[in-house]
C-alpha cells in the first residue's frame, strides 16, 4: 500500500507536511506500506488530503487530515482495517467536485509525485516530445495546434499556432522560447498548482514549443512569491537534463535546448509580455511599443515567443491525443478547457478545470456547491484588475473567450472570485483600483495619474465624501485610460470600474445620495444597534466592545451609544444570538 | 565609490556572486536578489557596488531595486510578516487581520515593530486563495486566517523569540 500526502502550496498551509512527518515516523521497519508526497488535487478546501493506494489504484480518499489522524492512518493500513478512517474520509458530494471536471492541463496534479521522473513518464510523460521529434516537422507541430484551437491562456487568448508560426518565420539562428509563470493576478493559482504539481508536463509542452519555434534557448520567468514552484521546477529540470529530454541533442533527434528559471521580483506589470522581457533583461519592468512584436525583436532583441504555463500544460495532450480531440471540447470560438481558481465566499473552493461552453451556474453551483452559509450569490469577479463583476442575473453565460467579454468582464487567466450579499461592489472596484494604482509602472500618463485619481474619487465615496457627478466622472476618466494607455495593464484596469457602474449602479447612488452601503462593509457609513426582539442580554457585546458605547441591564436588551461607537464590528462578530444588526 | 552613506557593509561576500552572475547586465535582478539573501536589505554602499562591479551606474541599480515590491532598502526585523490582501483575502476579510496586528504589535504596512521582531509588508497575492485569509511567515504559510488566530500566531512566534 502506498500512502500519498498531497503538498501544494495550500496543503502545507493547511499542515500537510505536519501530517508527512508523523506518517514518516509512524511507519516502523516491519511495515510493508510506503509513504509518498504528490502536488495538489485542486480541492483546497478540504487539505490536507491523504490518498491510500494499492499499487496505482486509488482505495481511499481521507480529508482535512489532522496531525492525530495521521497517527490513525498509518495504524489502519498496517492492520489492514481501512474501515476505521470512516470518519475522515471524503463524502459523495465532495467527490463531484472532482467527477464533474474534465482534466488536461491538470491530469496528473496531485495524482503523480511531482518530483520524480519516473511518475511522470509512467503517465505518458515526454512521448508527445519523442513523436514529434521522430516524427513530426516544426510545421506539422504548429498545424497540430492550429487543428486543436489552443489559445492563449494567460487572459487574452490568443491563437497560440499564430504566435509560434511568426516566431518561426522569424529570420535568425537564434531564437526564445518564454514561459510567462508571472502570475500575479490576485485570486489566481492555477499556474503555481501546475508548476508544483506536475513541472515535467510544463517542460514537455515547452519543448515541443520550442522545437516548433526553432529556439535552442528556454527561460520560465517564475514569480518570487511561489518558492516552491521554483524549488520543484529546478529540480524537474535536473533531472529531465540527466535523461536526455533537456541540453544538446535530445533523445538522438538531433534537437537541441536548453532551459532555465528565471526569478521575477514582485512585479504585476511584468506578466505583459514586453515587461517580461524587459525584467529578464534585467531593467524595471515597463512595457515596450509594439510593433515590432516579440516574435521579430524580443528578449536581446532576437525573436521570442512568449506562452503561459497552462497553455504548455496542454500541448503534450494534444500531441498525443491529436488536435481533433482537443477541438472537439468547447464552443466554436472557444477549444479545449480553462482551469479556474475558484475562491471567495464558496462552499468547495480549489481549481476547476472544465471544458469551454460550461455555464458560471455549473462551475459554481454544481462544482462549488454554491454559496457559503447559504447567503445569496451576488458577483463573480474574472480577470482580476482586468476584468470585471458578473451579477446573478448573468450567471448562465457560457464560459466562452467571446460571451464572457460580452459581459465587460474578460476570460483572464481563470481567477473567479464569488462574492456575497455583504460584499459592496464600491469597494470591490476601489480594491482594484489600489491595486492598479500601486503596479502601474509610470510610463504612461493616463495610467499613472487617471488610476490615482479614480481611486481617489472611490475612495470618497465609500468613506461616505462622495459628490454628485461622481459616476460620471468615474466613466470619463476611465475613457481616457482605456484610450491613452500603451499597455493591457492599463487598457484594462477600468473594466473593474466600469462592469461595477454597469450592472449596480444602484450602490454607487446609495453611497453618493444616501450615504449609505447596502452591503453593510464600508464602515465610515456602517451603522450597529441591537435588535431588542433578539438581544437576550448576555452582556457579551459590552464585555467586548473596546470604546464602552454598549450599555445595559443584565437579561435586558443592551443599546449602543451611535456618538460612540466607533464601527469597528467587535459586538456583531461576538454576539451568539444574531441580536447586532448592521445598517 | 559614494562615501556619503554611513553605512559599512562586508562588501567582499559578493566577490562569487559577482564571478557568477556579473559580467551580463541581464543578471541585475538576480544579483540584487543574492545580495539580498546575504545582507538582508539593499544597503547602500552594497547599491554602489554593485553597479560598479556589473558595468552600471548607482542610479540604473536603484531604478530597479525600487521598482520591483520584492526589494528592500532598509533592514527587516527578524520575521518578516507577508499579509496577502488578494482578492480573495479581500472578500474573506484581510483588512480585519491587518487591523489586529496592527493594533496588538503597533506596527503599520512597510513598518518594523521597536523590538525589531517583526516587519510587515501587504503583499497582492500568495497565490493560497482557498484558504484565504492567508499570510506567510518567513516561507510558511498560514490560511484561514481570523484576526485573533492571526494575533496568536505572531505571539507564538515572540514567545519563541524570548525563550
Amino acid at each position: 500500500m502506498r500512502i500519498v500526502v498531497g503538498q501544494g502550496s495550500c496543503g502545507l498551509a493547511a499542515g500537510a507536511s505536519k501530517v508527512y512527518e508523523v506518517l514518516l515516523n509512524s511507519k516502523n521497519e516491519n511495515d510493508s506500506f510506503s509513504v509518498e508526497i504528490t502536488g495538489c488535487i485542486g480541492m483546497c478546501y478540504l487539505e490536507p488530503i491523504v490518498d491510500i493506494y494499492e499499487g496505482d489504484e486509488l482505495v481511499k480518499r481521507l480529508v482535512r487530515v489532522s496531525a492525530a489522524d495521521a497517527k490513525r492512518i498509518a495504524e489502519a493500513v498496517r492492520k489492514g482495517e481501512l474501515s476505521m478512517l470512516a470518519d475522515i474520509e471524503i463524502s459523495r458530494e465532495d467527490e463531484e467536485f472532482l467527477a464533474l471536471q474534465t482534466r488536461i492541463a491538470l491530469r496528473n496534479c496531485g495524482l503523480i509525485d511531482p518530483d520524480s521522473i519516473e511518475a511522470y513518464e509512467a503517465k505518458d510523460g515526454y512521448k508527445a516530445l519523442g513523436k514529434v521529434l521522430k516524427t513530426m516537422s516544426p510545421e506539422a507541430v504548429i498545424e497540430e495546434i492550429k487543428t486543436a484551437g489552443l489559445a492563449g491562456r494567460g487572459g487574452a487568448g490568443f491563437p497560440t499556432w499564430f504566435k509560434w508560426n511568426a516566431a518561426r518565420a522569424s529570420a535568425g539562428d537564434k531564437k526564445y522560447l518564454i514561459c510567462n509563470a508571472d502570475e500575479g493576478d490576485p485570486g489566481a493559482f492555477m499556474d503555481r498548482a501546475v508548476i508544483e504539481s506536475d513541472p515535467h508536463n510544463l517542460i514537455e509542452g515547452m519543448l515541443i514549443g520550442a522545437y516548433a519555434i526553432g529556439a535552442s534557448e528556454a527561460v520560465v520567468y517564475v514569480r518570487a512569491e511561489y518558492p516552491l514552484a521554483i524549488k520543484r521546477l529546478e529540480k524537474a529540470i535536473e533531472a529531465a537534463m540527466s535523461k536526455g529530454y533537456l541540453g544538446n541533442d535530445i533523445m538522438g533527434s538531433g534537437f537541441s535546448c536548453t532551459m532555465r528559471i528565471k526569478a521575477g521580483a514582485g512585479a504585476f506589470v511584468c506578466g505583459e509580455e514586453t515587461a517580461l522581457i524587459e525584467s529578464l533583461e534585467g531593467k524595471r519592468g515597463m512595457p515596450r511599443l509594439k510593433p515590432p512584436f516579440p516574435a521579430q525583436k524580443g528578449y536581446n532583441d532576437l525573436p521570442s515567443n512568449i506562452n503561459n504555463v497552462e497553455t504548455f500544460a496542454n500541448v503534450a495532450w494534444i500531441i498525443n491525443n491529436g488536435g481533433e480531440a482537443f477541438s472537439a471540447m468547447g464552443t466554436e470560438n472557444s477549444k479545449g478547457t480553462k482551469v479556474f481558481a475558484l475562491t471567495g465566499k464558496i462552499n468547495r473552493g480549489g481549481l476547476v478545470e472544465v471544458p469551454m461552453g460550461k455555464t458560471l451556474r455549473h462551475v459554481i453551483y454544481d462544482i462549488g456547491g454554491g454559496i457559503r452559509g447559504g447567503k445569496e450569490f451576488k458577483a463573480v469577479q474574472m480577470g482580476g484588475p482586468s476584468g470585471g463583476c458578473i451579477p446573478a442575473s448573468l450567471l448562465d453565460t457560457v464560459i466562452d473567450y467571446k460571451c464572457l467579454s460580452a459581459t465587460g468582464a474578460i476570460m483572464g487567466s481563470g481567477g473567479m472570485v464569488v462574492m456575497d450579499e455583504d460584499t459592496c461592489m464600491v469597494n470591490m472596484a476601489r480594491f482594484f483600483l489600489d491595486f492598479t494604482t500601486k503596479e502601474s509602472c509610470g510610463k504612461c500618463i493616463h495610467c499613472r495619474i487617471g488610476t490615482k485619481r479614480m481611486h481617489e474619487v472611490l475612495t470618497r465615496i465609500t468613506e461616505g465624501e462622495g459628490r454628485e457627478g461622481d459616476v460620471e466622472l468615474l466613466v470619463e476618466l476611465c475613457e481616457g485610460i482605456k484610450d491613452g494607455a500603451l499597455c493591457g495593464l492599463g487598457q484594462t484596469a477600468p473594466n473593474p470600474v466600469l462592469t461595477a457602474i454597469k450592472y449596480f449602479r444602484e450602490e454607487f447612488d446609495a453611497h453618493i445620495n444616501e450615504k449609505r452601503c447596502p452591503a453593510g462593509e464600508c464602515s465610515a457609513l456602517r451603522r450597529y444597534y441591537i435588535d431588542k426582539e433578539k438581544c437576550v442580554g448576555c452582556s457579551l457585546c459590552a464585555r467586548n466592545c473596546p470604546v464602552d458605547a454598549i450599555s445595559g441591564v443584565v437579561k435586558q436588551p443592551y443599546v449602543i451609544d451611535d456618538d460612540k461607537c466607533v464601527k469597528c464590528g467587535k459586538c456583531y462578530s461576538v454576539c451568539r444570538f444574531g441580536a447586532v444588526k448592521k445598517a | 565609490m559614494c562615501s556619503c552613506n554611513h553605512e559599512k557593509s562586508d562588501l567582499s561576500l559578493l566577490d562569487d556572486v559577482f564571478k557568477k552572475y556579473g559580467n551580463d547586465s541581464g543578471n541585475l535582478i538576480t544579483v540584487l536578489q543574492k545580495a539580498q539573501e546575504i545582507y538582508g536589505y539593499l544597503p547602500i554602499d552594497v547599491i554602489y557596488h554593485i553597479a560598479a562591479n556589473t558595468n552600471s551606474t548607482p542610479a540604473k541599480v536603484i531604478g530597479v531595486a525600487t521598482f520591483y515590491t520584492q526589494f528592500r532598502l532598509k533592514p527587516v526585523g527578524k520575521h518578516l510578516v507577508m499579509l496577502c490582501k488578494g482578492t480573495a483575502c479581500h472578500v474573506n476579510g484581510a483588512d480585519g487581520i491587518e487591523k489586529a496586528i496592527c493594533e496588538e504589535f503597533n506596527i503599520e504596512d512597510g513598518g518594523t515593530t521597536e523590538d525589531g521582531l517583526f516587519s510587515l509588508k501587504n503583499v497582492a497575492c500568495l497565490g493560497c486563495c482557498s484558504l484565504s485569509p492567508v499570510m506567510m511567515i518567513d516561507d510558511v504559510t498560514y490560511g484561514s486566517l481570523t484576526p485573533e488566530k492571526a494575533v496568536e500566531i505572531l505571539h507564538g512566534l515572540k514567545k519563541e523569540a524570548a525563550e
